[in-house]
C-alpha cells in the first residue's frame, strides 16, 4: 500500500513539475502548426542566436574538456601544496550566483578597467562579445568534467599506467591509449553535463553579452528577448529547440557509452 | 651482467624503507626478494623497474647505469600482484602492446603473440577481455605482456599473492620451468619461504628496509647467519640459550656429551614424522625425528629425554641480533 502511494506521488510530483509544462511548451509550439514553427526557428535572427549558442559552447566545452582532465589528472595522481585548495576552489561556480560571475567578469575584463582597457588596446574585446560569453560559460560549467571523472579515475588506479610504462610507452602514449580508454565514459558524460549546461546558460551570459541582438544573443537570451516581445511562437518554437538538442545530448551519451564486454 | 643494486637508499617522508640496500643479480638467474610485509622489498623492486626513484644510490642493469632511466627506457618486464591487465583490450592486445608501442610490423606482431600465448597456454583465449578470465590466467597474460618486449629483466611482485594455494602451487612450478626455457635475469619479490626455497637460484632477505643475507636457498637455510634469517626461512626451537632447527635434534635415552636433560610434555605423531615437545630447564621446546626413531625411544610424557643438536646441526646464540 505504501508504495502504490509513494508511487503515485512521486508520479504527480514529476508530472507537475516537469511533464505538464514541457508538454504545454511543446504544444504550444506546435499549435499553429509545422509550417510556422519551422519559419520562427529559420528567421535570421534565430538562426543567429544558435550560431551564437554552438560558437560559444563549444569553445566551453572544449576549454572545459582539457582543463578538466588535466586537473582531474592533477588532483588524483600528484600530490602538492595546495591541493585541498584547488580542489575547493573547483566546486566554487556551483555555489556561486550566475548573475554574479557575469559581473565579476566585467569588472575584471570590461573596457575601463585595466586589464579589458589593456586587452581593448591589442584589440581584443572581452565583454559584450563572444569571449566574455565563453570565459562565463567556462565558469559556470567549470566543475563538471572535473567531477566526472576524478573518481573514475581514483578507482582505476595508476598499476595500468604504470604497466604500460614498463613495456615501453612514454607519458603521452600511456595517457592516449591506457588512461583516456579508462575514463572514456566518465569524460563522455563530463562532457555532455557540460555541453547541456553551456546550451542552457542564461544568468552570466546574460550579463556579460550585453544581450546585443543579432550579436551576442544565445538562444536562450533569444528565447526571454521574444518572450518579453510578445512573440510567443518565436519564444515556444526556440524553446522546444533547445529541449529536442538536451534530448539529442542525452541520446549521444547512451551511444559512446563503452560497449558491455563481461560474457 | 644481471643487475647490480649499489647503496640504495630511500624514504617515504621520514620513513626509511630502504638503508643502504646492495643486491647482485646473476644474470639468467632466478632470485627471490623474500621477507616479511613491509620489509622494503617491493619498494626494491619497484626501483629497480624505474617505478620509484632512489634517494641515493646506484642501480645498474647489464652493465649500463638505470639509475635515471625513465622506466621505457629500462628494458625490464613488470609483473603486478593484482595483474595490471589492461582491461579495455583483448588478451591479445595486451600481449602485443609493448610491441604495438615499438612499432613492430603487423604480421611480426601477429608470430610472437601467438608464440607467447602457446608459452602460457593462452592461444585458446586470445580474443577474450580480462574479465572472462580466471586470477591464474590473468597472471599468466600479464606474464606473456611482460615477455613481449623480449626484458633483459623480469620483474615480478608478488606474482602469485592474489591467487589461492592450489593455482599458486601450479603457477610456481610453472614459473620454474618457464625460467628453464627462456633464461630471462629474473626476480620476484614473496613473503613465503617455502615459495622462495622452491622455485629460486638465490635468496635475498630483507626486512626492515636492509638485506639480512643473501645466498642459494641452501645457503640460507642450512647456515643463516642469524636468528632473523634462521627464524624466518623454516621451524627453530630453542635449547638453552641456542637456536637450533627441531629436524637438527639428537633424542637419546641415556646422557651423552653435550646433551640436555627434558622431560617430555606430548608426543604427536604428523604422518612420516614425530613431534616430541618437551620442557627443558624453564622452557619449552620440540624435535622432530622420525617415527622410526620414535618408536625405539617410545617416549611417553612425563618421560625424561636426553637432547643435544647433531653433529651437522647449524646453531646460533639466540639473543644475536
Amino acid at each position: 500500500m505504501t508504495k502504490h502511494i509513494l508511487r503515485s506521488a512521486a508520479l504527480l510530483y514529476l508530472l507537475m513539475l516537469l511533464v505538464l509544462p514541457l508538454a504545454f511548451i511543446a504544444y504550444r509550439t506546435f499549435e499553429a502548426g509545422l509550417g510556422t514553427f519551422w519559419a520562427s526557428l529559420t528567421s535570421p535572427s534565430a538562426l543567429h542566436a544558435f550560431r551564437v549558442t554552438i560558437i560559444v559552447a563549444f569553445w566551453a566545452v572544449l576549454l572545459n574538456t582539457i582543463f578538466g582532465v588535466a586537473t582531474a589528472l592533477l588532483l588524483v595522481r600528484h600530490t602538492f601544496i595546495g591541493k585541498r585548495g584547488l580542489n575547493a576552489l573547483i566546486d566554487l561556480p556551483l555555489a556561486v550566483s550566475p548573475v554574479v560571475v557575469g559581473l565579476a567578469l566585467i569588472l575584471v575584463y570590461g573596457r575601463f578597467t585595466p586589464v579589458g582597457g589593456w586587452l581593448d588596446a591589442v584589440g581584443i574585446q572581452i565583454i559584450f562579445s563572444i569571449p566574455g560569453m565563453v570565459l562565463a560559460t567556462v565558469f559556470v560549467s567549470l566543475p563538471l568534467v572535473v567531477r566526472s571523472v576524478v573518481p573514475v579515475l581514483e578507482e582505476l588506479g595508476d598499476e595500468q599506467e604504470q604497466a604500460a610504462r614498463t613495456l615501453g610507452a612514454g607519458r603521452s602514449a600511456t595517457f592516449r591509449r591506457i588512461t583516456l580508454p579508462g575514463i572514456r565514459a566518465a569524460l563522455g558524460y563530463g562532457i555532455v553535463l557540460c555541453l547541456a549546461r553551456a546550451l542552457g546558460e542564461y544568468g552570466a551570459v546574460a550579463v556579460v553579452s550585453g544581450r546585443l541582438v543579432d550579436q551576442t544573443q544565445t538562444i536562450t537570451l533569444f528565447v526571454e528577448e521574444r518572450f518579453q516581445n510578445f512573440d510567443q511562437p518565436a519564444a515556444f518554437a526556440a524553446s522546444t529547440a533547445l529541449g529536442l538538442l538536451a534530448v539529442a545530448t542525452l541520446l549521444i551519451t547512451k551511444l559512446i557509452a563503452p560497449k558491455v564486454r563481461s560474457s | 651482467m644481471g643487475i647490480d643494486v649499489r647503496n640504495v637508499n630511500k624514504a617515504f617522508g621520514s620513513t626509511p624503507v630502504l638503508r643502504d640496500v646492495s643486491v647482485d643479480v646473476t644474470a639468467g638467474s632466478l632470485t627471490a626478494l623474500l621477507g616479511p610485509s613491509g620489509g622494503g622489498k617491493s619498494t626494491l623492486l619497484r626501483v629497480i623497474a624505474g617505478l620509484e626513484k632512489p634517494d641515493t644510490g646506484t642501480v645498474v642493469i647489464s652493465g649500463v647505469d638505470a639509475t635515471r632511466l625513465a622506466p621505457q627506457r629500462r628494458n625490464v618486464g613488470f609483473v603486478f600482484q593484482h595483474y595490471a591487465a589492461f582491461k579495455h583490450m583483448t588478451v591479445f592486445d595486451n600481449v602485443a602492446f609493448g610491441l604495438q608501442v615499438r612499432k613492430r610490423s603487423k604480421s611480426e606482431i601477429r608470430a610472437r603473440v601467438g608464440e607467447l600465448l602457446e608459452l602460457v597456454h593462452l592461444e585458446a583465449f586470445a580474443t577474450r577481455y580480462p574479465a572472462q578470465l580466471s586470477g591464474g590466467q590473468r597472471q599468466r597474460m600479464a606474464l606473456a605482456r611482460a615477455l613481449a618486449v623480449e626484458p633483459q629483466v623480469l620483474l615480478l611482485d608478488e606474482p602469485f599473492g592474489a591467487l589461492d594455494a592450489q593455482v599458486r602451487k601450479e603457477l610456481r612450478a610453472w614459473l620454474r620451468r618457464l625460467h628453464d626455457e627462456v633464461h630471462v635475469t629474473t626476480v620476484f619479490v614473496t613473503h613465503d619461504q617455502e615459495e622462495a626455497i622452491e622455485v629460486a637460484d638465490n635468496i635475498v632477505v630483507l626486512a626492515d628496509g636492509e638485506v639480512r643475507q643473501a645466498g642459494t636457498p641452501a645457503e640460507v637455510y642450512d647456515q643463516p647467519v642469524n636468528p632473523f634469517v634462521m627464524r624466518f626461512l623454516g621451524p627453530v626451537t630453542n635449547i638453552g640459550d641456542r637456536l637450533v632447527r627441531p629436524h637438527d635434534l639428537e633424542l637419546s635415552r641415556d646422557a651423552e656429551p653435550g646433551s640436555s636433560a627434558a622431560e617430555v610434555t606430548r608426543v604427536l605423531r604428523l604422518g612420516f614424522e614425530v613431534r616430541v615437545e618437551m620442557r627443558l630447564d624453564n622452557h619449552d621446546a620440540w624435535a622432530q625425528i622420525t617415527r622410526r626413531a620414535a618408536d625405539r625411544l617410545s617416549l611417553r610424557p612425563g618421560d625424561t629425554v636426553y637432547v643435544r643438536p647433531n653433529a651437522e646441526a647449524r646453531t646460533l646464540a639466540a639473543d644475536a641480533a
